[in-house]
């Protein structure tokens, strides 16, 4: 398998295989987001609880697991650029803190537009709404390091450590409806045994889940090109696409 | 001829050298503890001196306050050594990094958050918190403020060359000091109303340890790529 990744290291390699990737990526994300909200907003039962209000979640928990899902991806990019020294993964962290930052603000967006008429209130300072609100300020802070600094290399150095630290934040937030007993509900859908959820509710979710993961996939894969165009700006196959996107 | 200075050598010599450099700049010290001090009053007048409101929010009050004394005091940490090259000698020298980085921040936490838990007491009876919750607030200060400095040290060794490093800071460090936070304003709300209160100090006893262990490792690595 080594062999097999290994030209994918070179910026060039990379760069064409994931100018590629985006257009799969944009038309899966099309389909399977019209479907599973169509599904989810328009065919799936209203909670017999919850009533029509319910159906925000199929935006609010596909955003939530994706704002902690894309953390961990870039601390494992984190942990890659530190370990083995990679060029690309300096450019993938930088690629998908802005977008992890984007959806943990729907996250908690959604959620505060949720809990006005579940809960009577817009923000609480519940154990999960606080560590989800810190894990912005993280986001927030990886995006500040790595503008702060004039040399690339570097500073994607230290954005590097920043993101494994803060990695300590995850299982906080995952696990904070079971530690503590507060407002917000108990998992639903991110636990290893069957989903305490109808099916016909169950299967839009994963729907919508997986279309938005392809659309932040896909975000994230056209960040990365301009990441790896800014770090290889003097490189002559750089120099080569640009003259020939001009002419 | 002494090759090499073993390990605890090296620890002292490193812990006596930043301790003479904060004494010989009082204003080092002197400076976040009036910040602290200053910080309360604010609150106190600023909320209203009423002694039944001031008992309620003063565990918060003190402890918010503490940290931002501590990541006023911080920037210092490396800084100096960072500009007049002597950062690099000590990370270029035999000794390994992790006992330099953890003589560098417990001389900081002896410089500036010994004297912050001796004064606490006092701005707590200014506060008006109640008597029982002294005892919790003395020992999660002891126990809570290494943790503020080993982390801090993360951040600031990842800042030091930076010109403007300062408010960055505060965004990289403040998040990470949240569960700190919780853990111990919880366990001096709980001492001051005479619940038991051990349950917290252990976990944030148990947060010192880990990040004794883990933090000058990724002091250490944060300040190799600072230094080039």
């Amino acid at each position: 398998m080594w062999k097999w990744l290994h030209p994918y290291a070179n910026p060039e390699v990379a760069y064409q295989f994931t100018e590629k990737l985006i257009p799969w990526f944009n038309v899966i994300a099309a389909i399977l987001l019209s479907v599973g909200l169509f599904m989810g907003l328009a065919y799936s039962p209203a909670d017999y609880q919850q009533g029509e209000t319910v159906r925000i979640f199929y935006i609010h928990v596909p955003a939530a697991i994706l704002s902690m899902g894309l953390y961990f991806s870039m601390a494992i990019a984190g942990f890659c650029a530190l370990v083995w020294q990679l060029k690309l993964a300096h450019a993938a962290i930088a690629a998908i803190a802005p977008v992890g930052a984007a959806f943990t603000a729907i996250a908690l967006i959604t959620g505060a537009a949720w809990g006005k008429p579940m809960w009577g209130t817009w923000w609480i300072w519940d154990a999960r709404l606080t560590s989800e609100l810190i894990l912005l300020f993280l986001y927030l802070g990886v995006i500040a390091l790595d503008n702060a600094f004039d040399d690339k290399s570097q500073g994607a150095k230290a954005v590097s450590v920043l993101a494994l630290v803060g990695v300590i934040n995850l299982p906080i937030i995952h696990y904070s409806v079971e530690w503590w007993n507060t407002l917000h509900q108990g998992a639903t859908v991110t636990k290893f045994a069957a989903p305490s959820m109808a099916m016909s509710m169950y299967i839009p979710f994963v729907i919508c889940f997986f279309g938005f993961a392809f659309l932040a996939s896909s975000m994230i894969c056209k960040r990365f090109l301009g990441q790896v165009l800014a770090r290889n700006s003097l490189r002559p196959w750089v120099k080569q696409l640009a003259t020939a996107k001009e002419g | 001829m002494n090759p090499a200075l073993s390990y605890r050598q090296a620890f002292k010599t490193i812990l006596l050298r930043d301790l003479k450099i904060a004494l010989r700049h009082r204003d080092d010290i002197l400076n976040p503890l009036l910040f602290f001090i200053i910080v309360i009053t604010l609150f106190a007048i600023g909320v209203g001196a009423m002694p039944n409101i001031l008992m309620k929010i003063a565990p918060g009050v003190i402890w918010v306050a503490a940290l931002l004394s501590t990541l006023l005091s911080l920037e210092r940490l490396f800084k100096n050594d960072y500009q007049d090259g002597s950062l690099e000698q000590l990370l270029l020298s035999p000794c390994p990094v992790f006992i330099l980085v953890l003589a560098k921040i417990f001389a900081h936490w002896l410089g500036t958050s010994v004297p912050l838990i001796l004064l606490a007491p006092l701005l707590a009876m200014m506060m008006n918190l109640h008597p029982d919750g002294y005892m919790a607030l003395f020992l999660t200060l002891l126990l809570g403020t290494p943790i503020l400095s080993l982390l801090g040290a993360i951040g600031v060794a990842l800042t030091v060359s930076l010109k403007k490093g300062g408010v960055l800071l505060s965004l990289l460090i403040l998040p990470l000091y949240i569960p700190v936070l919780i853990l111990a304003t919880a366990a001096v709300e709980a001492a001051a109303s005479s619940y038991p209160y051990q349950g917290h100090l252990a976990i944030i006893a148990a947060l010192f340890f880990a990040s004794l262990i883990t933090a000058p490792f990724a002091v250490g690595a944060a300040l190799k790529v600072s230094t080039n």
